[in-house]
């Protein structure tokens, strides 16, 4: 019997199957953990409930996004950094060669001094140049617009790395031991930012915007930008934001207000 | 094009062909998994937590490859996860009581097979061995928890005998 | 026109030390290939700021000037001028060796180079990546058909239709490959269409250089003799494609040096790139450029044979010189995210990147050219790819090479 990785401390009743329980038990928990519930979650787990233990899997009716507001982006704060390094198993090193899935910049406004900060990771763009370069096809965008690296058939020619606009792609330098169950990673293969697909996939939050939120900063939204009435289509629909490098014409699924 | 010296084409398919048969020869007195003793001794596999696998090991031994590649691309490329054929499902019940992975050591359940039928495992360069911390599987290694009185201490590569350990 | 091309014969010492010498680079090469395989690129010098370092600057040197090598074969067969045919098997070979070793060193400086299966099943179509690997193999596959009906008798009426595919297809190859760079839309020093023509001149440029090299060295070590027409032809043309590549760079600099938005990246490799600005001027432009040019245009200076190989030599630096500009220098600028503003952050964002390339990297990068080098060189000793003689014996070619002069 398979147990689930999530949430040690939620028993699975004995009578069930591990995978049933749990997920009963998370579609009743969801509106308290949700703070955008953009996708109708409520519907995938009753769904699952139903007879299939596996994830419902991606459609293009969602598409995931975040909105990141600089301006409660504090300076020297790297919660999300930290929460996302623990939950996919990275070193947390900054040397040359380690991978960083997710960074802080601190941006100066050379002429006025204003300074600003905020996070940089994976875009998630719907016109992705690392999709378009990768020669095997490794670099790929999911239905629901997620941006992934499939590192069964990447060769590591490192020309994702090369394309993308945000540098946000790492080449692993060198043997890797003790991955997260849920976050494979290799020597020789390209990673990213996988906007915490494995958690998503079950219905919950990437790893820093959970860190972000907990902690009480608020800055990083996380939702579903096909539906109307989600929190983060409300809040892009009401106050000004915009893409980084907009003139790429990118389409991405990260945007930022306050810059 | 002059040929190399020595070598006349006759003479390489000669010894080509001579190669082929003595190779068939070996291998035909052999008789299959009963190897004569000593020779490479049968592969010593854990065995699993649970009742049974989501196959018959019959059709697992020839086919789990196969399975396994066809998951990855619905995990990956359509986030089915969870399914019968998951990677992360054949971990957390074949994973040793004693290392708590499926690779590490030689009598590991993965590992075992491979290295007797010496095929490099790729997934673990990237995947984990071993199966997620929860309350089931402590990250440290742990006693065997009592089996049950029907399931074998270890089973070899003959399908219908068992291998005494 | 009746050629004559024979083997190299004769068991000369030189001939075995350099083909020993050219086994054992290839050899180290190898060990080198299984240090980063097994410890992965942590032992080589390039990191998440520069992933492609000097094994991409041989690699891309070795690939353009194969497609340039084929040019001798290709003005006999395609532009009529005959009397460079009986040095087209030549030419041919030239660019398949150098296309296997850039490729091989390419190819091996994979992340997962044991993928390589998964390369050739899995496309992209988008990527001119996939597009390389079908030029790539293509261009091998029209060479050897075009080398057969040069060599295959009954076959010589096709050599003018091989050739012609053969041309294209070189076209195509040496587009894809600077098209690897101009479709780079996201980096400052790349994104431009000029890639693709600029590729096609420094392919004529290198490979010319390189087919000369291997051309004198060949008819020296085999004590054939060279007609000094046919070379002073060579040497003008070399003039001509070193000019043409150098028309490119001024024309890429100037359009990027008009648009604001790329003086940033301009300043950086023009006058503070400190090795990337040293390399672009002295390296690429002076040694690669205007000096091989003065070598070869100006008769006082020497003896031709020894001007040409001087300045081929230096094209062949200049050209090792741009690639590392080009590859290395494109991404030792900071990628600018945030246009204006200063950034830092601990993934080096706004800082210059360093890299130092490590033992490996020259190992797997001479490697390379040694394995271009041994495919010449048993090819030659035991095919007709070189013709008996070319010298004032065969009057057709010093008649040309005398109405040309």
């Amino acid at each position: 019997m398979t147990q689930d990785s999530k949430s040690p401390s939620i028993q699975p009743p004995k009578s069930t199957s591990g995978r049933r329980g749990f997920l009963s038990v998370a579609a009743a928990g969801l509106a308290g953990i949700m703070i955008a519930p953009g996708v109708r979650l409520i519907e995938i787990a009753q769904a699952a409930t139903a007879d299939t233990a596996p994830s419902r899997g991606a459609s293009s009716k969602v598409r995931w996004g975040m909105l990141i507001d600089s301006g409660k982006c504090a300076s020297g704060c790297t919660d999300c950094v930290t929460a996302c390094n623990t939950e996919n198993g990275l070193s947390g090193e900054t040397r040359a060669t380690d991978s960083q899935w997710i960074r802080k910049i601190e941006i100066k406004e050379v002429r006025t001094g204003k300074t600003q900060s905020l996070p940089m990771m994976c875009q998630h763009c719907a016109e992705p140049p690392c999709v378009d370069v990768c020669p095997t096809g490794a670099s790929f965008k999911r239905a629901d617009g997620i941006v992934l690296v499939d590192k069964h058939i990447c060769i590591g020619c490192r020309y994702c790395v090369m394309a993308c606009p945000y540098k946000a792609r790492s080449f692993v330098h060198q043997p890797l031991s003790n991955q997260k169950a849920d976050v494979p990673r290799g020597m020789g293969t390209v990673e990213g930012c996988t906007l915490c697909v494995h958690k998503v996939d079950k219905g919950e939050m990437p790893a820093c915007v959970s860190a972000c939120s907990d902690a009480g900063h608020g800055a990083i939204l996380f939702g579903d930008l096909n539906d109307p009435n989600s929190e983060i289509s409300r809040r892009l629909a009401s106050y000004p934001s915009r893409q980084i490098r907009e003139d790429l014409n990118l389409n991405t699924g990260v945007r930022y207000s306050g810059i | 094009m002059r040929p190399f010296a020595g070598f006349s084409f006759r003479s390489v398919c000669r010894v080509f062909a001579m190669g082929l048969l003595s190779a068939t020869a070996l291998t035909a007195s052999g008789a299959g998994p009963q190897v004569a003793a000593g020779r490479v001794p049968l592969p010593i596999i854990e065995s699993a937590r649970g009742d049974k696998c989501v196959q018959d090991p019959a059709l697992m031994r020839r086919t789990h490859m196969d399975l396994l590649k066809h998951q990855r691309d619905d995990t990956m490329h359509g986030g089915i996860r969870g399914a019968k054929y998951s990677l992360k499902a054949c971990i957390g019940c074949h994973a040793s009581q004693a290392t708590g992975s499926v690779a590490a050591a030689s009598t590991n359940f993965c590992q075992s097979c491979h290295a007797f039928v010496a095929v490099r495992i790729d997934c673990f360069e990237c995947h984990s061995s071993k199966p997620a911390p929860t309350a089931a599987h402590p990250p440290s290694p742990q006693e065997k928890p009592a089996q049950t009185a029907a399931a074998p201490q270890v089973q070899g590569l003959a399908l219908h005998q068992q291998v005494k350990p | 026109m009746k050629i004559t091309l024979r083997e190299l014969d004769g068991t000369s010492r030189g001939y075995y030390l350099l083909l020993g010498v050219l086994a054992l680079v290839t050899a180290i090469g190898m060990g080198a290939v299984w240090t980063m395989e097994h410890n992965g690129h942590i032992v080589t010098g390039m990191n998440n700021q520069i992933v492609w370092g000097l094994p991409h600057v041989f690699a891309v040197f070795l690939v353009v000037a194969a497609s340039g090598a084929l040019n001798v074969a290709s003005m006999a067969s395609v532009f009529g001028k005959t009397e460079y045919k009986p040095l087209a098997p030549l030419s041919g070979l030239l660019a398949i060796a150098l296309l296997l070793g850039g490729l091989t060193v390419l190819m091996l400086d994979l992340g997962r180079p044991d993928r390589l299966i998964v390369a050739m099943t899995h496309f992209n179509f988008k990527s001119i990546f996939a597009l390389n690997i079908f030029l790539y193999s293509g261009f091998m596959g029209f060479v050897i058909a075009y080398l057969w009906t040069m060599m295959e008798r009954s076959a010589q009426r096709f050599t003018p239709m091989a050739g012609l595919f053969a041309f294209v297809w070189r076209m195509a190859l040496t587009t894809g490959t600077g098209s690897i760079f101009g479709f780079l839309v996201a980096r400052q020093g790349f994104d431009s269409a000029l890639f693709a023509p600029l590729f096609i001149a420094l392919s004529l440029s290198y490979g010319l250089a390189v087919f000369l090299l291997v051309l004198m060295l060949a008819f020296n070590g085999s004590k054939r003799s060279l007609d000094a027409g046919l070379l002073a032809r060579f040497a003008r043309l070399q003039v001509i494609f070193i000019a043409a590549g150098l028309y490119f760079v001024l024309v890429l600099h100037l359009t990027n040096l008009y648009f604001t938005k790329h003086h940033d990246f301009e300043r950086f490799i023009l006058l503070e790139g400190g090795v990337h600005t040293a390399l672009f001027w002295l390296g690429q432009v002076v040694l690669g450029g205007i000096v091989p040019m003065i070598l070869l245009m100006h008769p006082r200076i020497g003896e031709l044979r020894r001007r040409i190989v001087a300045a081929t030599l230096l094209v062949v630096g200049g050209g090792f010189a741009q690639m590392w500009v080009t590859i290395v220098g494109g991404q030792a600028f900071p990628l600018v995210i945030f246009p204006g503003r200063q950034v830092s952050s601990s993934f080096y964002d706004g800082v210059v990147n360093t890299y130092t390339p490590t033992l490996p990297e020259w190992l797997l990068g001479f490697s390379g050219i040694a394995i271009a080098g041994l495919i010449v060189m048993l090819a030659m000793k035991f095919l007709g790819f070189l013709p008996a003689r070319l010298d004032g014996a065969d009057k057709h070619i010093t008649q040309r090479a005398a109405a040309a002069a």
